[in-house]
């Protein structure tokens, strides 16, 4: 597929710079985006990717540097400027108004309208239109947005923003949140306007999805381009070198690990959320993987295992003994611990301290005579901020300060703290940054060493295929087929995943 | 900037303290009502009339940083007052007729918590009807009239002159302030406390931490009743009856004076010494103005500007902060 891309730059930025107090978040970047070009955003948590992008929107000013839109000079003012301009943001957090149908919310702002009355044929014909031509004809113009999936939701914020006659759109991890399905389908939709000749600048943690839809990129490291190119020829090695500075030596490490005896037992467990009944075992001192399809009832599969969801049927054992009362309570008291994939809602207490989130679960060490210590919480919270390399100010800061890498690892401390024997993570990487990624695989790889078992749900097939020992396929709330990791490829994941079948 | 940071914080604390420094001011610095104001004999009589809605405050202090509401606070204070009465009346031990009033406070609370927890509905439904529950049977239970009771000690507990004199303070007062005391320590020190911030914070992660949620949620309802019941037999002793149509309204103060003192109603936050705070901002005000001889309404507004503009300081701060 060749990109129908212009030699004339739609946007040029030249030498931007910006500072906030001491901190120079942008120092002298450039960067150049083509005509129907998908361009990739690459860079670590903090490295300049949203000051850059906030920039472009007119959200905020550079101190020094210009940009030019199609050889004009570029000087928004606020973003209703930038978006006159034809430029479109399209964030990680979606910011549709859930109550409103998608008719509603993709004519929000600037309905049709004669004389104060909506012309909404009128309007409906052409959001009509749009869906079709990014191939979502089945989503409904009625539909209230709360009910739509998260892929639909985005496709919903696409079409506001072709409507917008967007030239330029800016998507801040568009698949965070998406299945396997959705993201190819999110891929044809950007393939599509891009042949349309809208140009796509593309920010994601994900590399492989990134070298699969972009044309070129540009890596931010510490406020400066670390390097930019065609991402054809371009290996993965190579974009992660330029993100973290050094060359990556090991992003997965593997420490020896002794499988010994069950460490957790199903057998036909079904819970009220479940669709079928699942029978698996991990022993201690092994990764055992959860590979399917978001929906595939693994989630739930790790909820009913920690006592979130009532159990309906089928007997669960926890180091070969009976799993007693099924509450996270007394389940966290036979040294079950899960960390959640939706880290926002329900992971952290994002208002609380990082010492409040990190000893949440295990406050009995500190409790004297019905006291707790202050002391000792925070300076046991630290000791785990220092060993998982948390960036903060200290362990009494709020969690939400915190970046998504950085939230997930005081998550990850949770269950550390709490010296969980039998780890349920669920997603533990999804949207966070390569290093926070490493740590994680690297923490993971220690625990199983220890003797710890783990439970790792994820819809990554390259990372559940060098962490684990053992993956086993869900398809439709059920196992298909447990592996060991080398018995497995991405091709056969994916296809027990998608049809239900073992196959080759 | 660490240290700027721990200045801040510092500030976050102290900002309630200046709001009732600035009341205080104020009203010390208008000649007309700066003698009578400044007296010990007005902060005493201050003192005195806050302790109702105190230890009303106390409570929802609890509930608020639970991330819930109650509405049926005022209700219950006056269903416990009338029960006391009713039971002295009756005939029985005065004691007997005291723990009973705090303990219909306790079994209000109870209902409330009970029927949150199991009926999944929010707090705000729950104790609004609890609101007309609990007045509509006070009522009943009275006839729709005052119980008159004799004179007792009980009715000393708020006398503006402590009786007996080496107390200093009413006992009242003293009440009010070893609870703020005790609930503070609970709150802050206790694995009971983290918990019931947690939930006000994040519901759903207190339960993946193990908390009992169901369980700290309906003894915080308890705990806030009890407080209530004991709110009621204040009331009681001041005014000497059981009124079922006493408080009418108070639980908007009680909240308010939650509020302004940096409680979030969106839960996970708030303090007993800012909630303790807020309650005499309020009482300040009302009795300044009534010094200076403002009618009702200019209370009202003056009360209805503070509610706004503390809660839009706080978000300020927290803005600043994140």
């Amino acid at each position: 597929m060749i990109p129908a891309s212009d030699p004339a730059p739609v946007l040029a930025m030249r030498g931007l710079t910006k500072r906030f107090g001491a901190t120079c978040a942008l120092d002298g970047v450039d960067l150049t985006l083509g005509r129907g070009v998908v361009h990739a955003l690459l860079g670590e948590n903090g490295a300049g990717k949203s000051t850059l992008v906030k920039i472009l929107s007119g959200a905020l000013r550079p101190d020094h540097g210009e940009m030019r839109l199609d050889g004009r000079p570029y000087r928004p003012s606020d973003p209703l400027a930038g978006r006159r301009r034809g430029i479109s943001m399209i964030y990680q957090e979606l910011t549709l108004a859930p109550h409103l149908t998608v008719e509603e919310n993709v004519m929000l702002g600037r309905e049709e309208r004669t004389a104060g009355v909506l012309r909404r044929s009128e309007s409906r014909r052409k959001i009509r239109e749009t869906l079709e031509f990014l191939h979502h004809p089945e989503i409904g113009l009625d539909t209230p947005v709360r009910r739509l999936s998260v892929g639909a939701r985005q496709i919903v914020e696409i079409s506001r923003a072709i409507m917008d006659r967007a030239r330029i759109l800016v998507m801040d991890e568009p698949t965070s949140s998406l299945t396997r399905e959705d993201t190819d389908r999110l891929f044809q939709v950007i393939r599509r306007l891009r042949d349309e000749g809208v140009s796509i600048i593309y920010i994601s943690h994900f590399l492989e999805e990134v070298q699969e839809v972009a044309d070129a990129y540009t890596v931010l490291r510490d406020g400066r381009v670390a390097g930019s190119g065609l991402m054809a020829g371009t290996a993965q090695d190579a974009l992660i070198q330029l993100m973290v500075g050094r060359p990556v030596t090991e992003l997965f490490p593997r420490l020896e690990r002794r499988p010994a005896g069950p460490a957790l037992t199903l057998e036909g467990l079904k819970g009220a959320n479940m669709a079928e009944p699942v029978s698996l075992e991990v022993r201690s001192g092994e990764i055992l993987g959860l590979a399917g399809l978001i929906g595939a009832g693994r989630t739930e599969t790790l909820r009913t295992v920690f006592g979130l969801d009532d159990t309906e049927s089928g007997r669960l054992a926890v180091a070969g003994g009976p799993a007693g009362f099924p509450r996270p309570w007394a389940r966290i008291g036979l040294g079950l611990g899960l960390l959640s994939e939706d880290r926002q809602g329900e992971g952290l207490a994002l208002n609380r301290s990082l010492a409040d989130n990190i000893t949440l679960s295990r406050l009995r060490p500190y409790r004297r005579r019905g006291f707790l210590s202050v002391r000792g919480r925070v300076k046991a919270a630290s000791r785990w901020m220092e060993a998982l390399r948390i960036k903060a100010r200290d362990a009494n800061q709020p969690a939400a300060g915190l970046s998504g890498g950085n939230q997930q690892k005081v998550a990850l401390a949770r269950l550390l703290h709490q010296e969980a024997s039998v780890l349920l993570l669920d997603e533990p990487t999804r949207g966070i940054d390569v290093m926070s990624k490493a740590q994680i695989y690297d923490w993971m790889s220690r625990l199983a060493a220890e003797g710890k078992a783990l439970l790792f749900v994820s819809s990554y097939f390259p990372e559940l295929l060098r962490v684990c020992d053992r993956i086993a396929a869900f398809h439709r709330g059920r196992i298909v087929e447990t592996r060991a990791a080398a018995d497995w490829t991405e091709e056969t994941l994916m296809a027990a995943s998608m049809t239900g079948k073992a196959g080759a | 900037m660490k240290q700027r940071s721990n200045a801040r914080t510092l500030l976050n604390r102290l900002a309630p303290f200046l709001g009732l420094i600035l009341v205080l001011a104020l009203f010390s610095l208008i000649p007309e009502v700066q003698a009578r104001f400044l007296r010990p004999a007005n902060f005493l009589s201050v003192a005195t009339q806050s302790v109702i809605v105190a230890l009303g405050a106390l409570g929802m202090t609890l509930i608020i940083i639970g991330g819930g509401i109650d509405l049926s606070a005022a209700s219950n204070i006056a269903l416990s007052s009338v029960i006391a009465a009713y039971a002295v009346n009756a005939g029985l031990p005065l004691v007997l007729a005291i723990l009973l009033g705090v303990l219909t406070g306790g079994l209000v609370g109870l209902l409330n918590g009970l029927l949150i927890t199991r009926l999944r509905l929010v707090p705000f439904i729950i104790t609004l009807g609890m609101m007309g529950i609990a007045r509509g049977v006070a009522k009943w239970i009275a006839n729709n009239q005052k119980i008159d009771a004799p004179l007792t000690w009980v009715n000393d507990l708020m006398a503006k002159s402590p009786h007996p004199p080496w107390l200093l303070v009413s006992p009242g007062i003293w009440l009010m302030a070893v609870l703020a005391v005790l609930l503070a320590a609970v709150l802050r020190f206790t694995v009971f406390g983290r918990h019931v911030f947690a939930i006000g914070s994040n519901e759903a992660t207190a339960r993946l931490c193990g908390v009992r949620t169901d369980r700290v949620k309906v003894a915080v309802y308890v705990i806030s009743g009890l407080l209530c019941g004991l709110s009621g037999i204040m009331e009681f002793s001041r005014l000497t009856v059981g009124d079922p149509t006493v408080a009418v309204g108070l639980e908007l103060d009680i909240i308010a004076a939650v509020v302004i003192g940096g409680g979030s109603l969106n839960g996970g936050e708030g303090s007993i010494l800012g909630s303790m705070i807020g309650v005499f901002i309020m009482s300040f005000l009302r009795n300044g103005c009534t010094m200076m001889g403002w009618p009702n309404y200019i209370q009202e507004i003056i009360i209805g500007i503070i509610i706004v503009a503390a809660v839009a300081l706080d978000q300020i701060r927290h803005r600043r902060g994140a």
